[in-house]
């Protein structure tokens, strides 16, 4: 049933990249009966290939390829060929991600109209607000099958919630909870239920976690219309003479040159390879890369304010057992400028094994400071932060024209330095979580520096107007009316949730418009 | 590059009989060294036994853990004991100790407090030779999945079923 389609068949919508965004597009164009080719640069795993094991399953599922850093991101010292960990595999990084699926906030839609115009930031209004967005995201939640949503139940606490959850309390927190997560507390949509294996980061050996890999894609494959070519790595987009783009040219897993004929090319490698692909596909007529005559792909990259706060206390909490983000505190979520920045937070459970913990404490760090943390290993709990953070221009990913990949394609380098807004913003969030693990009897905290970017955002940015952003409000790009943008790229702003819910919602709306725009003919 | 267990080759007694002025590794031999509690032994190709027995100490001094016994340092290092590696280790540890021996110390193992030693390599910190055994460590040490048990970590559980029934919430003290 799988189909397979031409090479020179331009009536197909090409789609680079199978994760979030591109796997659920994929899907749901197949759906309403669309013909589909998804490239996608990584090979295909399944639950039963998934290891419980931190560094072989990063090896075999990272995104690896040179990228290079800059700015004064500790990223850009610790990890410097590594800005983000970002999954290379058919379904893109939701085989790796926790499954956090929380709605954007009313007035996240509206960070400039809400929070006024922030020095040194170039915030903008999305051009679609959560009314529009409600039905799309109820459409969303009931996909991802998550938690605390429709008549779905909560995960049950863990451990390291408990301790969470006892601190929260504690303070006078009121929104805490299990969260809402695509994770299935009862069985759903013939996936099982968690079994609290807690290797969630290296993906659901029992595919209790919703991942495009096992969901979108075998479903999209099923109607005939979805060809998935995988370890087929997208070099550039090709135009003609009006302007309008005609093939993707793509590296097959021989390392040969392949060109595929597209109808409509839909860019979804994630936000630092999406305008990377926009960048390196520059010709004579848009000499500064496709879609970018704003001179805004690349630009505005955010990655949220993040961070962790571990705790040591004098009793074991085993952290690691059980589902690894299944827990929140939401009370920081909201817009409270009297806090001394815009914007908000959410704290949310994490864990990390030994090996990771040991790579991500205190990247660097060594001597005693250092390993009798580590010593205290069984009995930490920890947190991660999730807030804002704020657009700058500066801040972008730009071709390293020294640089090159294994095809000979110039590296993305990645430059990020914190606004003072996520700085002020990590140190209350800091703060707060130092004070709810002393509030359950703490021995000593760590407040732990962001990792590479797992959220990566913003450079193709929504935008009402032309000049301000890529793509407009269906994630077209303003410059090429059959080049769509369909990753976490198109995010005008990031908001203080996990994306990946507003990234599905977004392309099951795009899904809809792109289906609506062929049969009517104007696409 | 063998790691063997000690008891069988030599006697405990005879090995410490040579363990004079050594840390966590003494040389007890050409092209071989073991802990000075006879745990464990290795025989080096390409490094100098000495070479390795201060590596060794090096990188019990940047990952301290008083629990790990030495045997795990001693995996998470001998990979530098190849002919490509090899010179580059005897270089830097040639320039700790010398740094060891500015400072009025025999060798670096020869400074017996941990705090003289830590000293020496917070001076080279910032040298490749010290990032290089510091980074090597990070997953050459943590990653050795006989390590996991020391600290508790319990690794792999799928195969076991997950924390379902074993525990994913059983904390007891809250
Ligand atoms: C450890 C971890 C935990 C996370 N937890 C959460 C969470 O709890 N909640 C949440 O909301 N988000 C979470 N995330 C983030 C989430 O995974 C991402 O936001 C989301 O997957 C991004 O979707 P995307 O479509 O933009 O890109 P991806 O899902 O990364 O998909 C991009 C795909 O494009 C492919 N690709 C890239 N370039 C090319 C090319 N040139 N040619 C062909 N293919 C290409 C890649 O191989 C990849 O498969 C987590 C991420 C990580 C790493
Ligand atoms: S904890 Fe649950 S969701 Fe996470 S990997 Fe295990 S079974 Fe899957």
């Amino acid at each position: 049933m799988v189909a397979k389609f031409d090479q020179t068949d331009s009536s197909v919508v090409v789609i680079i990249g199978t994760g979030a965004g591109g796997g659920v597009l994929a899907n749901e164009l197949a759906q309403k009966g669309v013909k589909v080719v998804a490239l996608e640069a990584g090979g295909r795993y399944l639950p039963e290939d998934y290891v419980n094991d931190e560094w072989e399953s990063f090896g075999q599922l990272a995104w690896l390829d040179p990228r290079t850093t800059s700015g004064d991101w500790r990223v850009a010292r610790d990890f410097s060929g590594l800005p983000a960990w970002i999954v290379k595999a058919v379904g893109g990084t939701t085989t790796h991600w926790a499954g956090a699926s929380l709605r954007f906030q009313d007035h996240e839609w509206k960070a400039l109209t809400t929070y006024g115009r922030v020095d040194g930031a170039s915030l903008l209004d999305w051009p679609i607000d959560g009314a529009e967005m409600a039905p799309w995201y109820d459409r969303a939640e009931s996909k991802l099958g998550v938690t605390r949503t429709g008549d779905r139940p909560g995960l049950p606490g863990n451990n390291n919630y408990k301790v969470l959850e006892k601190g929260a309390l504690a303070l006078g927190y009121k929104e805490v909870h299990t969260g809402r997560m695509a994770i299935n507390a009862l069985e759903y949509d013939n996936r099982m239920a968690c079994q609290q294996t807690g290797f969630c980061f290296q993906g659901c050996k029992w595919g209790a976690k919703w991942s495009a890999a096992y969901t979108e894609i075998p479903a999209g494959e099923a109607t005939g219309n979805l060809e998935v070519r995988e370890r087929c790595h997208a070099a550039r987009i090709e135009h003609d003479d009006s302007g309008k783009v005609t093939a993707v040219v793509y590296f097959d897993a021989e390392g040969k040159e392949q060109r595929q004929a597209a109808r409509i090319v839909c860019v979804a490698g994630n936000s630092i390879e999406s305008p990377r692909l926009l960048l390196n596909s520059a010709s004579p007529m848009f000499p500064d890369g496709l879609a970018n005559s704003s001179g805004q792909v690349g630009r505005n990259y955010m990655r949220h304010v993040t961070g962790s706060v571990y705790a040591v206390f004098d009793k074991p909490v085993r952290m690691w057992r059980g589902t690894t983000m299944a827990g929140i505190i939401q009370d920081e979520a909201r817009n409270d400028p009297a806090r001394g920045f815009v914007g908000g937070y959410e704290l949310e459970t994490l864990s990390l094994g030994l090996p990771f913990m040991a790579a991500f404490l205190d990247p660097g760090g060594w001597g005693r400071e250092f390993t009798t943390a580590l010593d205290s290993y069984q009995n930490m709990a920890g947190m991660w932060i999730v807030g804002e953070d704020m657009p700058q221009e500066t801040n972008r990913v730009s071709l390293n024209s020294e640089v090159k990949d294994q095809f000979g394609l110039p590296a993305p380098n990645v430059n990020f330095s914190d606004h003072p807004n996520d700085i002020a913003m990590r140190n209350h969030a800091y703060k707060q979580g130092m004070a709810i693990y002393n509030a359950v009897g703490a021995t000593r905290t760590l407040p732990t520096p962001p990792y590479p970017s797992t959220h990566n955002l913003g450079t193709n940015r929504m935008s009402e107007n032309p000049r301000e952003g890529v793509v407009n409000r269906w994630g077209q790009t303003h410059d090429i009316p059959n080049l769509f943008i369909s990753d976490g790229s198109q995010f005008t702003t990031g908001a203080a949730e996990n994306p990946t819910l507003t990234i599905v919602a977004l392309a099951i709306r795009q899904a809809d418009h792109i289906a609506r725009e062929m049969s009517a003919n104007t696409l | 590059m063998t790691l063997q267990n000690a008891r069988s080759g030599l006697t405990r007694r005879q090995l410490l009989a040579r363990s004079v002025a050594a840390g966590a590794a003494l040389v007890v031999g050409p092209g071989f060294i073991a802990g000075n509690d006879a745990a464990w032994a290795l025989e080096t190709t390409a490094l100098k036994p000495e070479t390795m027995a201060t590596l060794v100490q090096m990188a019990r001094d940047i990952y301290p853990h008083d629990h790990v016994p030495t045997e795990f340092y001693v995996v998470a290092v001998k990979g530098y004991d190849t002919p490509e590696a090899a010179p580059g280790i005897e270089a830097g540890i040639a320039a700790l100790d010398a740094a060891a021996q500015g400072k009025g110390f025999s060798s670096y193992v020869g400074a017996g407090w941990e705090r003289d030693r830590v000293d020496l390599l917070r001076a080279m910190e910032d040298s490749a030779f010290f990032q290089k055994i510091r980074g090597g460590l990070v997953t050459g040490l943590y990653n050795q999945k006989a390590v996991w048990p020391l600290f508790g970590y319990e690794g792999e559980s799928f195969s076991q079923g997950g924390y379902i029934e074993r525990g994913f919430d059983d904390i007891n003290w809250l």
